[in-house]
């Protein structure tokens, strides 16, 4: 099981623990991944606003560029997943997209990119090609006392035509991982809604709003963390959470909480054995004390 | 298909099933709380949920309330959620939900005011629809000359199915935006903006557009992609607000952090290959220095925790993204 992998923009930038969390865990489990060590930005469906075309060929790069390492790639962002694997299945079904973006990339970098790689996120990975029974056999730590309220983001589950993994009215690829790591999946309805990250810098207000809507609703339910696999969606939950319990408090009648936010690999890697320490939690804004707390009473 | 086969289908097709529907009821005469009512009939194969909740309130429970009309998925009255997720009654197969769901749940449109069981106060919806001026504005309509307004030609390729909409409001109940911010227009109201402002015969394209880029306009989207997901007609909104954001920036309506986000993200890339997250906020709040500073405690505690990288890199690959935007420059 080999990949080239493509950590994306955040992981190596505001969320190095990401990346960090996710070379002990694939190497814990046996995936062999190869970083595209040129990878570039995949344009997170914000230069598409400015420039379709440049988006395309933005990723059209990537994707040559792992189909000459004749490798899949992976993915740990829900951002980059959507942008770059929704991006790739168009250019594989429209081959006019695809030579006309095939020209202009050759001329620019010599590259060309014939349709023949699948971009995967780690989620998915796990669940369909690792399996959740190979997975559940390497967990050496279950997270039995933990209940876990999973939080997808958009980009890894709409729209259908570029991610096709999960049904986004119901999805259950999160849930499964939980439950494959011991722990208790939390049922409630913001798990498929918006995190709030694309106008933080430019409508605060509403930013806030959801993040304090999504926390005091997994609160409310029960849960113990979140888990996400986009780090776009850790940082709006993660960095702007004690801003958000400020609004909430002064706003409405919510609880006030304190929620630790989990990347996947952070989730997958306390299960496998590591410590927070390992997995870059001390980097959180949000103390994830309480999790170790509950694991060590154990 | 062989005759036996073709017999078995239909049998298939006919064959009756019983099932639970679950209802989310309110009745404001009676009691200030929502209730439940369970109701169990039978379906087969082509049974919408429309036609079942129609066989209730005509056999089972005549106070069952919920709007309807034409059957067919025209006038989008019927709209509901339905294990959670906004939907057309009339189109909905029982057979197909439960194959998927396992469960009929149905309940209110999301984020609005419930009137009587399924029936919700949609002045809202119709305010934000009149907010966009509907219509094509023209002087040559107005001064009752007999110059009708010409048709479009080549309509299709112009509006992008931005003019399929039916104004059954699921977009707006499905909306995370308008969820957490009740002024923001809405994704239905923003698409047909889009509809009139592409049109070469309206002559309100340049109020049209101010309109667009004021607080509550198109910059308020997050790009959920909800309204294209529960869209019945692919009407697909936030393509449509998209496309209004492109040309907004197009003609010169950059002034405003939004417009700014794309703009210097662009920039970053452009010179990076990658985003810098240290960078791009600088760049994005200069000028408006209440929300620059507003940022720079994050920015510090960003920094304290590593999660703030150097202002300015050159990754690998960056020549070879230089050489793509240069291309596209040409």
């Amino acid at each position: 099981m080999k990949y080239a992998y493509y950590p994306g923009c955040a992981a190596k930038g505001a969320t190095p623990e990401l990346h960090q969390a996710t070379l002990k865990v694939t190497e814990r489990l046996g995936i062999e991944i190869v970083e595209i060590d040129n990878f570039n930005c995949c344009g997170a469906g914000v230069i598409t606003e400015a420039d379709p075309d440049l988006a395309y060929l933005l990723n059209a790069k990537t994707l040559a560029t792992a189909e000459a390492m004749g490798l899949d790639i992976m993915t740990v962002c829900g951002t980059c997943q959507g942008t770059l694997g929704g991006m790739n299945k168009a250019l594989q079904k429209d081959e006019v997209l695809r030579n006309r973006i095939n020209t202009s990339l050759k001329e620019a970098t010599g590259l060309t990119y014939n349709g023949t790689v699948s971009v995967k996120h780690l989620q998915w990975i796990l669940v369909k090609d690792y399996g959740l029974e190979a997975l559940e056999r390497a967990v050496v730590r279950p997270l039995r006392k933990l209940a876990i309220a999973p939080f997808y983001g958009c980009y890894i589950l709409r729209p259908a035509s570029a991610t096709g993994f999960d049904n986004w009215e119901n999805p259950q690829s999160l849930e499964k991982l939980i439950k494959a790591l011991g722990a208790e999946p939390v049922a409630y309805d913001g798990r498929t809604k918006c995190c709030g990250f694309p106008v933080f810098l430019e409508k605060e207000e509403i930013a806030l709003e959801m993040v304090g809507s999504r926390v005091s609703e997994a609160s409310i339910k029960g849960a113990n963390a979140m888990v996400t696999p986009c780090p776009l969606c850790h940082m709006s939950l993660d960095i702007y959470q004690e801003r958000a319990e400020k609004k909430i408090e002064r706003e409405q009648d919510r609880v006030e909480t304190s929620m630790p936010i989990l990347h996947l690999p952070q989730l997958l890697g306390l299960a496998l054995g590591f410590t927070s320490k390992e997995l870059g939690m001390k980097r959180h804004f949000v103390s994830t004390a309480s999790i170790d707390d509950i694991l060590s009473v154990e | 298909m062989g005759e036996a086969s073709c017999w078995g289908f239909l049998a298939l097709a006919y064959t009756f099933v019983r099932t639970q529907i679950t209802v989310q009821r309110f009745n404001p005469d009676k009691s200030p709380e929502h209730f439940v009512s369970n109701y169990s009939i039978e379906y087969d194969r082509g049974t919408t949920l429309l036609s079942a909740l129609l066989n209730i309130k005509n056999q089972m429970d005549g106070t069952l309330t919920f709007r309807a009309s034409c059957r067919a998925a025209i006038c989008g009255s019927c709209l509901m959620q339905v294990n959670g997720v906004q939907k057309l009654a009339c189109r909905l197969s029982l057979h197909e939900e439960l194959e998927t769901r396992g469960k009929i749940h149905v309940a209110p449109m999301a984020n609005m005011l419930v009137i009587k069981d399924m029936v919700v106060e949609l002045a809202p919806f119709w305010k934000k629809i009149k907010a966009i001026t509907p219509y094509v504005v023209s002087t040559e309509q107005e001064v009752g000359a007999r110059h009708a307004v010409p048709a479009l030609q080549n309509i299709h390729e112009l509006l992008h199915n931005a003019d399929g909409c039916i104004m059954c409001s699921a977009c707006l109940s499905a909306c995370a935006t308008f969820e957490a911010s009740p002024n923001f227009l809405g994704p239905a109201a923003l698409a047909k903006a889009y509809r009139f402002v592409v049109d070469p015969r309206d002559e309100a394209r340049q109020s049209r557009l101010e309109l667009l880029q004021e607080d509550d306009g198109i910059w308020d989207c997050v790009r959920c992609n909800l309204c294209v997901s529960v869209c019945p007609k692919d009407v697909a909104p936030m393509e449509q607000i998209v496309r209004l954001r492109r040309l907004l920036i197009a003609e010169g309506f950059n002034e405003s952090v939004a417009a700014a986000h794309i703009i210097e993200f662009t920039k970053v890339v452009g010179e990076e290959g990658r985003l810098n997250e240290t960078r791009l906020p600088l760049l994005m709040l200069w000028g408006h220095w209440g929300k620059l500073l507003r940022m720079i405690p994050l920015g510090i505690k960003m920094f304290l925790h590593g999660k703030a990288p150097f202002p300015f890199q050159w990754p690998k690959g960056y020549k070879q993204v230089q050489a793509i935007f240069k291309s596209r420059n040409k």
